[in-house]
């Protein structure tokens, strides 16, 4: 489907209402959604949805999906995953963990992924991997930036091997896409983990995070339990990532498409 | 295969036995004049990833091993082989290196992954095997990748990105532990033995889903004769690859992973 219309889909009058988790505030989803899904009351973040996420960044109209009709099967007969994609499907509203496409950022054309973690926690199967792949081999040829937001909890077991061999089929393509003299900057946001972060997640020219998005690679109660010491305060989170080196910025939800723009707009180059 | 009856848990708990060898043991079994390089150059040197230089057969390789160690002190140091930031950068540096000097690379894999540690967060864990897996696509030398026993995700991938990978029949290779894949699951790590059966993570069904090009068998065979084995097929794998142009040997690699599951 090529959605032109996001604001629609995303029915902008919505009455219904949202708890914030943090703080049980209770906000209509229009006023959240104008708030970047940001509570008003406490200034957490709530987690986006892809579709959310696009309306947000990108220009108005300019959004057209890539592979959208990719669908998940299993390939390795694991038990319960026709389920648990079921259930996933009816979570999320999408047919799968990413969606990809291109777009304009405040005119810039640019190729774009972004994960949902009501998918499954954004894990990467087969198709988040082939998509991913797809988008960055097209971007490749057109000479397009990639911009990719993650949130995933890793590779996805259902899929067993097949899901890690993803890591390595996307991390070839971004090479290929960076060989090729093109710009790719990853947006991690709340929680990157696993697998993601230990691949595309990491490889961006430029990295930068939402601001106390978890991102990591181990999992910290298997780190606590493997180590026997607690952990940091902060630990694992995008300031903390910031402050080792791994980030090059922590920005804001409501900058996000501002500062992405501006790096866009550095990097354009004179087609030849 | 032959031994039907032994359970997908069974090569499990065979994979991470200490009863047989380690990867970095396979890898001195193969590799002649060896000569060990220690260090990533930028922080420290793990000594849970064992690597240098010497001969496979005639071959003037490189070569990296996870190593587990030997005595329980030796483990404790070696962090039962599980690498720390600072080893895949190692392992990378020497295959940078490799590929200045045209040398194939030869990986050996086997621990239950990548060490999670509050340190090795700090040093960027994930970072380190994007980076490897980002980098090891286009190295312009072969790669050959072996799975000698627990092939344990990501950590493992950090250094299987390879033109070939070969599996030991009693290796495994998956994308999460059976124990605590049924602990997600079912919230019940005794489960797991349900768990690798879903996982479908032997030698024999990764060669059947194409993510391995060789399994060489184990069963009734001494270590000497699997190491024999071993040693013929990288030699002749290395030896392939000679004839190849660069180009070639980088479409073999980035097709080998594009393939899978790709629609």
């Amino acid at each position: 489907m090529n959605f032109k219309n996001i604001f629609g889909f995303l029915k902008k009058d919505n009455e219904e209402e949202r708890i914030c988790k943090k703080c049980g505030q209770v906000i209509k989803y229009s006023l959240l959604f104008e708030n970047d899904m940001i509570c008003p009351s406490c200034n957490t973040y709530m987690r986006m949805g892809a579709l959310e996420r696009i309306a947000k960044i990108t220009d108005d109209g300019t959004f057209s999906e890539s592979d959208g009709e990719l669908v998940s099967e299993n390939i390795i007969d694991f038990p319960e995953y026709e389920e648990k994609l079921e259930k996933a499907k009816k979570a999320s509203g999408l047919n799968e963990g990413v969606v990809c496409g291109t777009a304009e950022i405040h005119g810039s054309k640019c190729a774009l992924f972004v994960m949902d973690s009501n998918f499954m926690m954004g894990s990467m199967g087969s198709v988040v991997g082939e998509k991913i792949t797809r988008l960055f081999e097209m971007a490749t040829k057109e000479k397009l930036p990639v911009i990719g937001f993650t949130t995933s909890g890793g590779a996805r077991m259902q899929e067993g091997i097949i899901s890690l061999m993803q890591m390595a089929k996307v991390s070839g393509a971004v090479k290929r896409h960076s060989d090729g003299g093109n710009l790719y900057i990853t947006v991690l946001t709340d929680p990157t983990t696993g697998g993601v972060t230990a691949s595309f997640a990491m490889l961006g020219d430029i990295i930068i995070s939402e601001p106390n998005a978890l991102v990591g690679f181990a999992g910290a109660r298997v780190i606590e339990q493997t180590t026997g010491k607690a952990l940091p305060k902060g630990f694992q989170r995008a300031e903390f990532m910031l402050e080792h080196g791994f980030i090059d910025m922590i920005e804001e939800r409501g900058k996000l498409k501002d500062t992405i723009s501006e790096i866009l707009v550095l990097h354009k180059r004179e087609v030849s | 295969m032959e031994n039907a009856n032994i359970t997908a848990y069974d090569r499990a708990r065979a994979a991470r036995g200490s009863g047989r060898p380690s990867a970095g043991g396979y890898m001195k079994m193969l590799t002649e004049n060896f000569l060990e390089l220690h260090g990533d150059r930028r922080f420290g040197d793990d000594p849970a990833i064992v690597s240098g230089i010497g001969y496979i057969g005639s071959k003037a390789v490189t070569v990296i091993a996870m190593e587990r160690g030997d005595t329980i002190e030796d483990r404790m140091r070696r962090k039962f082989g599980c690498p720390t930031p600072e080893g895949y950068r190692k392992a990378l540096r020497l295959m940078k290196e490799a590929e200045k000097f045209k040398r194939p690379v030869v990986c050996f894999i086997g621990s239950s992954g990548a060490y999670p540690g509050i340190e090795a967060e700090e040093r960027g864990q994930g970072e380190a095997i994007a980076e490897n897996l980002y980098e090891m696509m286009t190295l312009k030398t072969p790669v050959i990748s072996v799975v000698v026993g627990e092939g344990g995700s990501g950590g493992a991938l950090a250094l299987g990105v390879a033109n070939n990978v070969v599996m030991l029949e009693n290796a495994i290779y998956s994308v999460i532990s059976p124990e605590a894949c049924a602990t997600i699951l079912w919230k019940d790590s005794s489960k797991a033995p349900d768990a690798a059966e879903a996982l479908k993570f032997t030698a024999e069904n990764l060669y059947k889903f194409g993510v391995i090009e060789k399994v060489i068998a184990e069963t009734e065979r001494t270590t000497e004769d699997i190491a024999a084995e071993l040693k013929d097929y990288i030699v002749n794998q290395i030896e392939l690859r000679e004839k190849m142009t660069e180009e070639e040997l980088l479409d073999e690699r980035y097709n080998k992973f594009r393939k899978i599951g790709s629609k």
